[in-house]
């Protein structure tokens, strides 16, 4: 192992940035998060304050026991002394007690508004985000960056404020007592500054690094997990699982360990600096004590308060980390709030009424981005309510390109669409699509019962109606022999279906929403004959009297269709009937020679 | 408790490095007991007789013990990362290769989403335990001892007094740890819920709009992160009663000290130097006291995912080649199902496969044929034995494939299932799937063999384009094809080919179908298709229904007699016939 391991360019390239523990924006969106919570936070702030104070109070009153308790034999003074020092931790559990409640509510309450803004945007960004980014990485986003900020809420902030506040208590404390010998005890404290900033820019890189190692472990793994069959069936395990072992996980390893050095030379590195203080205030102080400067007290009390003084500041260097994380997870998770949502309603928009049928499009033309080639150029269609639309041509011409725009999944970057003469822009995406039917080439069962997939479109639907939908599609007799019938769960770990059946289901489900307006985008090429031959039945009922727009290799819909579109390369080439495009001897006559001709 | 116990295995090969690393913390540990005693004898000796040498000797010996124990304290804290580290990678391994040694049966029931979570999460959680928590267990408990020892030592009556807040804090915390991990087990549950909802939304997008279903889903999104904050706020709720509390037993171990060393004192029974002493040994006391809890927490949250982890390593391989495995030689190709069975675990409705017997030659095409769900895809996924038999053997050349080395089953077996999935990888690295070694020329062979050469090369980067979620996206034609490339490379004795043109269109399938013409020649193959034009050029077709073999034999055998296929034939001709009438 000479050659040193690299995580691939798409890891590193996501921390390839600097993200220092503070990032002015994120820190100011963060806040915005922050701002519901600013009363229970100040309030949690107020116990903290006590809380440290009782802390500062201890050793100040183990002090006055000892020189005006014990060396004064005063047994008054000792007494109340003990019991302040009782009243003190009392109160310190209270605050600690009040202070943790608050903190977990006002944090927890926080990551959940972060989580429920996430999801919301997910469920209005565009389609093209769900294909650009795995589904892993949405995860990741949501739950793990958010993950690392609910440290950040929870604990990080408000302990921050404490390990300053343990500081200045500890300084104000020394110095009050015995200036001069403060100062001595003071003066490592520029070797000190310099370790620490010597650490944190070190860190940062090796940080850094574990996080990426840690990204890259998870994608390999994530992703051997869900293509497991195919690894098996091409008796892969054993070279993935040397890879793992020697590369993404190696290098894993060797990250936290260089992180681990940094740190195993740094923190013992700050103890040693406090021993050198205690050294100092007992050497110098002891000769001041000596000389009647200094009561013994004093000196006690010295060595006590530079422990409190070196704590908060190991405390707050463990805390970069943590602070990098969170600046890392933050910038994620705001660049995903900030991926524009490009399909949304109008301020103005009104509910679509009730959908005839008639479709125009009217000089859609549509590309993804503007550096983007077209997919659908100069599309004019005028379709009359009730008719059935073939959409026919090959993989890429822009036949599902079309479709979408029609459900308005996109907007046309030129032209527009209009349903019932209605610019689809101006209406609601929900009453829009709530009178539209769908059935996509891979059909899509969410968890929960054959029932709940089939009346997923309208929740209202009775148990007969969901029946009617799957007799419809000649798919009740398989699901009333289920031993639970339609409370079968389907799904991973439920009900084992085939990919034909689970194309039913969908169909079943576009069915019972009742459609103006139905799209099937290859929805028949994954059933077999017969099956094909009950949805044909069933379709020719459903169409009847709906606009109905179809995409099909092979279906006789499109013979059957009342107009078939031929699109090529993003624009309409041919249109008519069957028998119009046959004559015409062009693209579409080829292409029917070619299927008739096997 | 027990579970920890269970991590024993990982722990013994690094019993040297533990045992290095506790020694570390045992002078850590024995050192800052030292330093209180030294500032009691410079108050006691050093200030009370004027003695400066002794003062200034006692600063030096503050700093020497500083330096040791900064050594000491180094070498611990690296180590116990180094452990947790080594625990961490291989606790990873075992659970990267042990799923992907677990039967298809088993991820057929398994949520991937679950999987994965627990090989990341879980792991981390406990190895974040074993390194940092287990290791200052022992401190702590070093600690606890050698303080107690010396205050019983120091002064026998005040250190019964002063210890006595120890009884209840110590049945407190093991209490807390009895009762936490539950707290963690739903936490996790709950996450769990959280990234299914995530998963299904991102991977249900379309759906979920051509329904218009965001407000539901959202709710229901909503009803997972509701329980989330609950489980957490209730588990920092347990905790808050329990920490702030083990602290105030700790400052009450001080006030006694207080008291009735300060009575002592007055008494002349106990010096003041030594009243300092016992007061800085019992504030030692206070720290450990309170991370104690911290420490029972997060193993607690160790201990929930132990469970979870153990619960996927102890789950058998119960597809694994026998011990006594014969070694396949290259295979002619004969596969014989010898009155087969097989019923899905779990699944309470007729066996999938029922009774079949085949015997197919070297070399045969055989064509599979069947309404959607009547057992082909089932009775394929047989013969690389993704899948045990119930009843009956499935035979390769002779071979029960329950007696051979998997690996030499399956890689002279080609498949490409129905939904083509890639990597994120190359092209090249994709189609060399099955065999890594595979020379550039080979790659671009099989990629012109399955008309897949073409596309590639016009792809920005050629064969070294990424494909897959981080990178290029391919339209399912292109995805399936390189998906045969990669099946053609392994040059399989069998092939399967699990209805793998249905999502092509009809010209890319014409020329697929072409390759394969010519690459089922000289291989047994096993095709599942729809089309009659498909199969009718098979050596024998299969007709299933309900997990039988209804009718079995040539296009034209099968076309003479009454039954299913000639219903298929029948219902397919009426579709080109109408295509036929239709241009007229």
């Amino acid at each position: 192992m000479s050659q040193p391991i690299q995580p691939p360019a798409y890891i590193l390239k996501n921390y390839e940035d600097s993200h220092a523990e503070y990032n002015r924006e994120v820190v100011r969106r963060l806040m915005g998060f922050i701002r519901p919570y600013a009363l229970p936070m100040l309030g949690a702030l107020v116990l903290m304050l006590i809380n440290a104070g009782a802390m500062v109070a201890g050793p100040y009153l183990i002090k006055i026991a000892i020189d005006d308790g014990l060396s004064a034999g005063n047994v008054a003074v000792l007494r109340n002394a003990s019991l302040a020092y009782l009243g003190v931790a009392l109160a310190q559990w209270v605050a600690i007690y009040l202070r943790v409640n608050v903190m977990a509510r006002v944090g927890q309450s926080i990551i959940y508004d972060l989580r429920a803004r996430i999801f919301e945007h997910l469920q209005a960004l565009s389609l093209e985000f769900f294909s650009r980014h795995s589904v892993g990485r949405i995860i990741t986003r949501t739950i793990n960056d958010v993950g690392v900020l609910r440290e950040f809420f929870t604990w990080a902030i408000l302990a921050v404020a404490r390990d300053l506040f343990d500081l200045f208590g500890a300084v104000f404390a020394m110095l009050s007592m015995d200036w001069r010998l403060s100062l001595l005890a003071f003066t490592v404290l520029p070797v000190m500054a310099w370790m620490t900033a010597t650490f944190r820019r070190k860190s940062r890189a090796k940080y850094r690094q574990v996080r990426a190692a840690t990204s890259w472990v998870s994608s390999v793994l994530a992703e051997n997990i869900n293509g497991v069959r195919v690894v098996q069936a091409f008796s892969r395990e054993d070279y993935n699982y040397a890879y793992f072992r020697q590369q993404p996980n190696l290098y894993h390893r060797q990250s936290k360990l260089e992180a681990a050095r940094l740190s195993a030379i740094f923190l013992p590195g700050i103890d040693l600096l406090g021993a050198l203080a205690t050294a100092i205030v007992v050497g110098v102080g002891g000769a001041a004590a000596l000389g009647g400067d200094i009561t013994a007290g004093i000196l006690v009390a010295f060595t006590l308060y530079i422990n409190r003084f070196f704590e908060p500041i190991r405390d707050l260097s463990r805390r970069f980390d943590t602070f990098q994380s969170a600046m890392a997870g933050g910038e994620r998770i705001f660049a995903l709030l900030d991926t524009p949502i490009q399909v949304q309603d109008a301020p103005d928009a009104v509910e679509m009424p009730p959908i005839r049928g008639e479709v125009r499009f009217d000089g859609v033309s549509f590309r993804y981005d503007e550096e983007d080639a077209w997919v659908l150029r100069d599309i004019n269609v005028h379709v009359g309510a009730g008719e059935t639309v073939a959409l026919v041509g090959e993989t890429g011409a822009g036949k599902t390109t079309f479709i979408k725009l029609l459900a308005r999944f996109y907007d046309p970057t030129e032209g527009r669409v209009l349903v019932d003469g209605i610019d689809i822009r101006t209406v609601t995406q929900a009453s829009l699509r709530s009178q539209m039917g769908l059935v996509l080439q891979e059909p899509f069962l969410f968890n929960g019962t054959v029932g709940e997939n089939i009346a997923f479109g309208r929740l209202e639907a009775t148990q007969e109606e969901v029946e009617a939908a799957a007799r419809a599609v000649g798919l009740h007799d398989f699901i009333a022999a289920l031993p639970q019938g339609y409370d079968t769960p389907v799904h991973e770990g439920g009900l084992r279906l085939s990919v034909g059946q689970r194309q039913l289901v969908s169909f079943a489900r576009a069915l019972l929403a009742d459609p103006r307006i139905l799209i099937l985008d290859e929805a028949t090429s994954s059933v077999d004959t017969q099956t094909e031959q009950i949805i044909q039945r069933a379709l020719e009922r459903l169409l009847h009297g709906r606009t109905a727009f179809v995409i099909a290799h092979r279906l006789s819909t499109v013979v059957n269709a009342d107009r078939i579109l031929v699109i090529h390369d993003g624009r309409i080439v041919e249109e008519g009937t069957h028998a119009e495009l046959l004559a015409l001897g062009g693209r579409y006559a080829a292409l029917h020679r070619e299927t008739v001709g096997r | 408790m027990k579970s920890l116990l269970r991590l024993r295995i990982f722990l013994r090969p690094y019993a040297r490095q533990i045992l290095l690393a506790v020694i570390c913390l045992l002078g850590v540990t024995t050192l800052s007991l030292v330093v209180p005693d030294i500032i009691r004898r410079v108050i006691d000796e050093g200030l009370a007789q004027g003695d400066m040498g002794m003062i200034r000797r006692a600063a030096f010996l503050i700093l020497g013990i500083g330096i040791l124990s900064a050594a000491f304290s180094s070498g611990q804290r690296y180590l116990s990362e180094w452990i947790a580290a080594h625990i961490g990678y291989d606790l990873r391994n075992r659970m990267y290769d042990h799923i992907q040694r677990l039967s298809f049966a088993y991820h057929d029931r398994a949520q991937a989403g679950q999987l994965i979570s627990r090989s990341i999460e879980d792991v981390r959680s406990i190895e974040r335990f074993m390194g940092f928590g287990l290791i200052e267990l022992a401190r702590l408990s070093v600690l606890l001892v050698g303080v107690v020892t010396l205050l019983f030592l120091q002064n026998l009556r005040l250190a019964g007094i002063a210890l006595l807040p120890l009884i209840p804090l110590v049945t407190m915390t093991v209490w807390f740890g009895s009762i936490i991990s539950r707290y963690f087990l739903e936490i996790d549950n709950n996450l769990g819920e959280l990234s299914s909802r995530l998963q299904e939304n991102a991977t249900g997008a379309q759906v979920v709009r051509a329904f218009a279903r965001e407000p539901y889903e959202i709710a229901r999104f909503d009803a997972a992160n509701r329980a989330l904050y609950r489980a957490r706020v209730t588990v920092i709720g347990q905790w808050s009663r329990v920490m702030p509390t083990t602290r105030l037993l700790a400052v009450l171990g001080t006030v006694l000290i207080l008291w009735f060393g300060g009575s002592m004192v007055l008494r002349g029974e106990m010096t003041v130097g030594e009243v300092v002493a016992f007061n800085s040994y019992m504030v030692m006391l206070a720290m450990p006291a309170r991370q104690l809890v911290w420490l029972v927490n997060l193993g607690g949250e160790a201990v929930a995912g132990i469970q979870r982890v153990f619960e996927i390593l102890d789950t058998p391989r119960d597809i694994a080649s026998p011990p006594d495995a014969v070694r396949l030689p290259p295979l002619s190709g004969q596969v014989t199902f010898r009155e087969v069975s097989f019923r899905y675990e779990g699944d309470r409705r007729a066996p999938a496969l029922q009774d079949i017997s085949l015997e197919i030659a070297p070399n045969q095409i055989v064509a599979l044929i069947g309404s959607t769900g009547s057992g082909k895809t089932t009775l394929v996924n047989l013969i690389p034995r993704f899948y045990d038999v119930s009843a009956g053997a499935v035979l390769v050349d002779g071979y029960d494939v329950r007696r051979v080395d998997l690996a030499s089953l399956r890689r002279q077996i080609g498949i490409v299932l129905q939904t083509s999935l890639l990597f994120s990888d190359t092209v090249r690295a994709n189609i060399a799937f099955g065999r890594p070694d595979a020379s550039p020329e080979e790659v671009e062979a099989a990629a012109r063999a399955a008309q897949a050469h073409e596309f590639i090369t016009r792809l920005p980067e050629g064969y070294d384009t990424v494909i897959g979620e981080r990178g290029l996206t391919l339209s399912g034609g292109q995805r399936q094809r390189i998906a045969i490339a990669r099946a053609l490379l392994m040059d399989p004795r069998i092939l399967i080919l699990d209805d793998s043109t249905s999502s092509v269109d009809l010209r890319t399938e014409q020329l697929i179908q072409q390759a394969l013409d010519t690459l089922m020649q000289g291989r047994t193959t096993f095709v599942i298709a729809h089309r009659i034009a498909t199969v009718r050029r098979a050596d024998l077709i299969l007709v299933l229904e309900g997990g039988r073999i209804v009718q079995r034999g040539t296009h034209a055998r099968l076309l003479a007699e009454e039954g299913p296929y000639r219903e298929i034939y029948e219902l397919q001709l009426a579709g080109g016939r109408q295509t036929v009438d239709g241009g007229r």
